[in-house]
């Protein structure tokens, strides 16, 4: 079991010529679950990208720290071995490469059976996978996210988090294109992992019903790039029926 | 013979006069054709790059005083420690799976046939076996007709694959042509593919230079590749005629060595309600230069022409594309996709042609390419010209790196950049491998393909 912290300082960026995220201060620790809840475009997802270092964006001041290491001066792949994960928004298509490959290559000094892989190919810790999120298992052999619906894309980001065992998982919008027995089955398989090896989570969302099945510890309310509120899982609730009016 | 006075460079074409031409053995109506083709090629001035169709291309460095043509002895490879070349292509072409037949030839000199088809479904062999070879050798050809003529007036055996009316060959037909021996040898394999009415057929097409390793599947030990590349020209001319409802799978293979000329040609008609599948790859050459050009001549016929490319180093990988359409409610789908690494460069010219009359048809011509290396260069340049008003034509082409998407997801899981890289593109390749039309090359094609991108960068 992990211990340790995800800690986001007076973090401000965006993209050349617009400040998006204007002073984002949270911690996020092993084995927590934080929601970050806000209308559109109030820097939510700008914060997950800007947290793996997505091209495109750049950091105005603050920083970024996973157990003391200084991820903002890392490159993408390094944050990612650092222990960071990014289930994304919209997963791309990468034609020809395969899931099994992809992840051997991700944790190449890994035994390859830790990750599911076997001389065969597809090994138990894959099929167990996705087995725990109903990820239909004749996708493992497919392409990464190759003629994949919006829904068995999600469950593939959240495969992949099961099988890295990441220290930190950023879930952007993990919940939209999900129906309500995948979003169960995959808020399940994360609020497992919190106990299982300690991840700890910062799970951003438009919508309470991801936390329904979540469970935050933590809400925080992002608006025009600041986070206005934090609180219990009551926050989201009050979110829910008042709307964000209040906090913009 | 008649000398131009147009000719634009002093060159004193020696080795390729109608004299040399004539020299070869063959029927009379073959020689009188060969020595009429060299005539027409030294009468006309030489390609330049000038020329519109030449643009972008390395003609003007092409010292045709540099090879001679091969001649219509056999050549027996020199002494070599490894596997013997016939080895090394049966190797090949055992990788390819079931076949229903194969032809050799050895620097453009017949060398083997073999069938299991019965002659009343196809035939293969030597095009001048048959009385009637001079009705169809020929028949099909290309526009400018420039280094046609010059294999027209070199060719020594030309091959023929006759399939019958009604014909269903279930496995493809292979077809190798070697290219081996000393530098300085100009080499014109000529095949003729005529598939009868109704009939179904896949062939592959291979034109490989056996001192190199670039096929996957060429056993590399014993291989003189330490070697400096021989210098050839090589300048094959493939002609396929599809009559009515016919269907032909054609896969070709150019697996040249790095100091090679290639100027190939691949002219296909199209008869009504036919279809053509074809897919080309390229590896190797130092200028290899591919013309495909389609006519799509009776009603309902469809042309599928794909292309798949990969540039190293200097080498440059040139295509020029004609979708002919003459005929009405034709369709012809072109997909031209290639990566150039290090300082190489890639020309794709494209042209889809809609004569008057050819209404309804349906046209598309897609040419993609990667660039993977900063000195790297692709010039991609399609064109229409249209002359009926009722048809379907896109066209749209692109030139770029690795798609910036796709590379920050493998590296938000931990992939290294260039390891991120090499997997994209190697997906890319074998995704495009897995539409190669004849199913038992893909393998052979993907890891080809896969291989020559793989060591970019080591």
């Amino acid at each position: 079991m992990s211990t340790g912290e995800l800690v986001i300082e007076g973090l401000r960026a965006g993209i050349p010529g617009r400040e998006i995220l204007r002073g984002v201060t949270l911690t996020v620790r092993s084995g927590e679950v934080h929601a970050v809840m806000g209308p559109n475009g109030s820097g939510k997802s700008t914060l997950a990208h800007v947290l793996m270092g997505r091209p495109g964006y750049e950091v105005l001041d603050g920083s970024v720290t996973l157990d003391g290491i200084d991820l903002l001066s890392l490159p993408t792949w390094q944050r990612a071995r650092a222990g960071l994960f990014l289930a994304m928004q919209h997963p791309v298509e990468v034609p020809g490469v395969t899931l099994i490959e992809s992840l051997t290559a991700a944790r190449p000094g890994v035994p390859a059976e830790e990750i599911g892989a076997t001389d065969a190919g597809i090994g138990e810790r894959l099929h167990e996978e996705a087995r725990r999120i109903g990820f239909d298992e004749r996708f493992l052999d497919r392409p990464l996210n190759v003629d994949l619906s919006g829904g068995e894309r999600k469950r593939n980001e959240t495969l992949q988090m099961g099988v890295l065992r990441p220290r930190f998982a950023v879930l952007d919008e993990i919940d939209s294109g999900l129906d309500v027995d995948a979003l169960g089955a995959v808020g399940r398989r994360v609020e497992e992992a919190t106990a299982e090896w300690g991840l700890g989570v910062l799970a951003i969302t438009h919508f309470r019903r991801l936390l329904d099945v979540l469970h935050p510890d933590v809400v925080h309310v992002l608006s025009e790039g600041r986070v206005v509120a934090t609180g219990g899982s009551q926050l989201a609730e009050i979110v829910d029926r008042t709307g964000y009016a209040a906090y913009v | 013979m008649t000398r131009a006075s147009l000719r634009e460079r002093p060159a004193v074409l020696s080795n390729f006069t109608p004299e040399s031409a004539a020299a070869l053995s063959g029927p009379a109506w073959l020689q009188q054709r060969r020595c009429a083709a060299a005539d027409a090629f030294w009468s006309s001035p030489l390609p330049s790059e000038k020329d519109e169709v030449w643009r972008y291309s390395r003609i003007d460095q092409l010292d045709l005083d540099r090879f001679r043509p091969a001649g219509s002895v056999s050549v027996t490879a020199p002494d070599d420690p490894g596997p013997s070349p016939s080895e090394r292509i049966h190797t090949l072409v055992s990788s390819l799976g079931a076949r229903a037949g194969l032809v050799v030839t050895i620097n453009g000199v017949l060398a083997t046939v073999a069938s299991s088809v019965p002659d009343h479904l196809a035939t293969l062999g030597r095009a001048t076996e048959r009385a009637d070879a001079e009705t169809f050798v020929g028949s099909v050809g290309s526009d400018p007709r420039d280094f046609w003529l010059l294999n027209d007036a070199f060719a020594i055996d030309p091959v023929l694959v006759d399939v019958q009316p009604g014909a269903v060959v279930e496995d493809p037909i292979v077809i190798v042509h070697m290219i081996t021996g000393v530098g300085g040898t100009a080499i014109f394999p000529r095949t003729v593919i005529r598939t009868g009415t109704g009939s179904s057929v896949g062939v592959i097409e291979i034109v490989i230079d056996v001192d190199t390793g670039l096929l996957a599947d060429l056993p590399s030990d014993g291989v003189r590749a330490p070697n400096r590349p021989l210098e050839h020209l090589v300048v094959p001319a493939t002609e396929l005629q599809l009559a009515e409802e016919a269907a032909l799978d054609y896969v070709s293979v150019q697996s040249l060595g790095a100091e090679t000329w290639q100027l190939a040609h691949q002219a296909s008609f199209i008869g009504a309600n036919a279809t053509l599948r074809s897919f080309a790859v390229a590896l190797g050459g130092k200028y290899a230069r591919l013309r495909t050009d389609s006519a799509l001549a009776g009603e309902g016929g469809t042309s599928m022409l794909r292309a798949a490319y990969i540039g190293r180093d200097e080498q440059m990988l040139d295509f020029r594309t004609l979708q002919d359409h003459l005929a009405p409610r034709t369709t012809s789908d072109l997909l031209f996709t290639g990566a150039v690494a290090d300082r190489s460069h890639s020309v794709y010219s494209g042209l889809i042609r809609v004569r008057r009359g050819a209404v309804r048809s349906d046209a598309m011509q897609t040419n993609h390419n990667l660039v993977l290396g900063e000195g790297a260069h692709a010039d991609s340049v399609p064109n229409l010209d249209i002359e009926e008003n009722d048809v379907k034509c896109s066209h749209g082409s692109t030139v770029g790196p690795v798609d910036e998407d796709q590379r920050y997801y493998l590296e938000s899981r931990g992939i290294e950049p260039e390891r991120a890289e090499q997997l994209i593109v190697s997906g890319f390749f074998e995704s495009i491998a897995d539409q190669v039309p004849i199913a038992g090359t893909r393998s052979l094609i993907g890891r080809a393909l896969v291989d020559r991108v793989g060591v970019h960068g080591e």
